[in-house]
């Protein structure tokens, strides 16, 4: 197990040669839940995108998972869990079929589709039902629990309490918090402070791009 | 956790989609009826059964080609409603395995359609078919809908995330399929012996739509993973 999963030394993200992260130097231990927090633009999707691979690191040094950002990011890709804010479900399947379609896509088992169920709070009742039925906060979770199937080792939301109601947001908090004792790193970015602060271990500030302690 | 292998992969989207299209019924409920209906209109429209007799086999791939568009704009669709293919996507799921497997799916269904189109032709347009023009009809249909298959899953991909994707399918499907559509028809003229041709004519064709599938196969599979991507 690593415990240092992320690990960023004046790295630089670029999109169409604008530096949107400039010099990000900063770390996430096994186990923590990180809030990103700052305003609108300052830097906190492009950040969240590049530690899922999804963006190449211009300058600097970064790792994840013990894996070289600059060198190979595909491997990255499938041990991190991106969350945006839609859920990349399909409307016409039903909360179990969804999580089995991850479950063949990655080899795991039906164990690990009930488990997956029962961590996010799925009852047995909910899996047999079409997403397209499901309240946002029951999307959201079985959303949350194809991350857990994928058996995704750092999780990286990106507003995960939008368009939820408070019942919603106090299910979401809960089933952060058990992913993370169930080992996963969670890295997210909110404007619900007062919440997000709650949930977060550690905070860390972006702002036009620099991303400090905050 | 290792990266998904294309077997998985593929039989993985393979099954969704067949799925999907199980529980949504679009093929039974929309596309088959739509179809069946551009078949009714080409009979109105020509009303002459000699001519309908010659021009079957043409009939039968236009309505083919049109129907096909519906499926293909079904297929991703479903894929662009939660951005559930930027999911696949961005967990490095390898994408060679998920267009082999949307383009199975694709096939599949359109074996379903083409095989009621022909029926529909035989009944309506009065045209006969003899054993070897059966085993000829059967090899054409397996080869287009294949090469169909994966050029759909292609460019449904590429048009996936445009706008005007509605649109622009077509303007740039139609044209590619253009090699399809004539040796298709050729191919099922002759198996339907439309205007005197031999069955033994359209094997040539078969052979050109054995090619193209192999071409989209390869060159799709290589393709469809950085056009999604970008």
């Amino acid at each position: 197990m690593v415990s240092e999963v992320i690990s960023f030394v004046d790295a630089v993200i670029a999109y169409d040669n604008f530096p949107a992260v400039a010099g990000a130097t900063f770390s996430v231990d096994s186990g923590e839940i990180i809030l990103l927090q700052g305003p609108n633009g300052a830097g906190k999707t492009t950040l969240l995108r590049a530690c899922a691979g999804l963006l190449p690191i211009a300058r600097g040094n970064a790792t994840v998972l013990g894996v070289d950002l600059k060198s190979d990011r595909a491997t990255v890709r499938s041990q991190v869990g991106l969350l945006g804010h839609s859920n990349g479900l399909y409307q016409d399947l039903t909360v179990a079929e969804n999580i089995g379609f991850w479950s063949r896509l990655v080899g795991a088992g039906n164990e690990d589709i009930a488990q997956a169920m029962r961590l996010m709070g799925l009852s047995e009742r909910l899996s047999a039902v079409k997403v397209s039925n499901l309240s946002a906060g029951q999307r959201r979770r079985c959303a949350l629990a194809t991350l857990i199937v994928r058996r995704a080792r750092l999780w990286l939301l990106d507003e995960p309490h939008a368009g939820l109601d408070a019942q919603g947001r106090d299910e979401l908090d809960k089933t952060l918090r058990s992913a993370r004792d169930a080992g996963a790193t969670v890295v997210f970015a909110s404007h619900e402070i007062d919440r997000a602060q709650a949930l977060a271990t550690r905070r860390l500030k972006v702002t036009s791009g620099v991303v400090s302690e905050a | 956790m290792s990266r998904p292998n294309n077997g998985r992969v593929f039989s993985a989207v393979l099954i969704k989609d067949l799925r999907i299209e199980f529980r949504s019924r679009v093929l039974m409920n929309q596309v088959l009826p739509f179809a069946g209906l551009v078949m009714i209109m080409f009979a109105f429209a020509l009303d002459n059964d000699d001519v309908l007799q010659r021009v079957a086999g043409g009939l039968v791939w236009l309505a083919t080609l049109f129907s096909s568009l519906i499926i293909i704009q079904r297929s991703f669709a479903v894929e662009a409603a939660d951005q559930a293919l930027d999911s696949l996507r961005v967990a490095g799921i390898d994408l060679a395995g998920v267009y082999f497997g949307k383009a199975i799916a694709l096939t599949i269904k359109l074996i379903v359609l083409d095989f009621v189109l022909l029926v529909t032709a035989m009944l309506l347009y009065r045209v006969d078919l003899t054993g070897s023009g059966l085993v000829l009809l059967v090899t054409c249909v397996l080869g287009s809908t294949t090469g169909l298959g994966f050029v759909g899953t292609l460019y449904g991909g590429l048009t996936a995330g445009a706008k005007g994707r509605e649109t622009l399918l077509p303007l740039l499907l139609l044209p590619v399929v253009a090699p399809v559509l004539i040796a298709a028809t050729r191919a099922t003229e002759a198996a339907f012996a439309s205007g005197g041709a031999q069955t033994s004519e359209g094997w040539a064709w078969v052979g050109l739509l054995a090619v193209f599938a192999a071409v989209f196969g390869v060159g799709g599979s290589l393709a469809f993973g950085p056009l999604i991507d970008e």
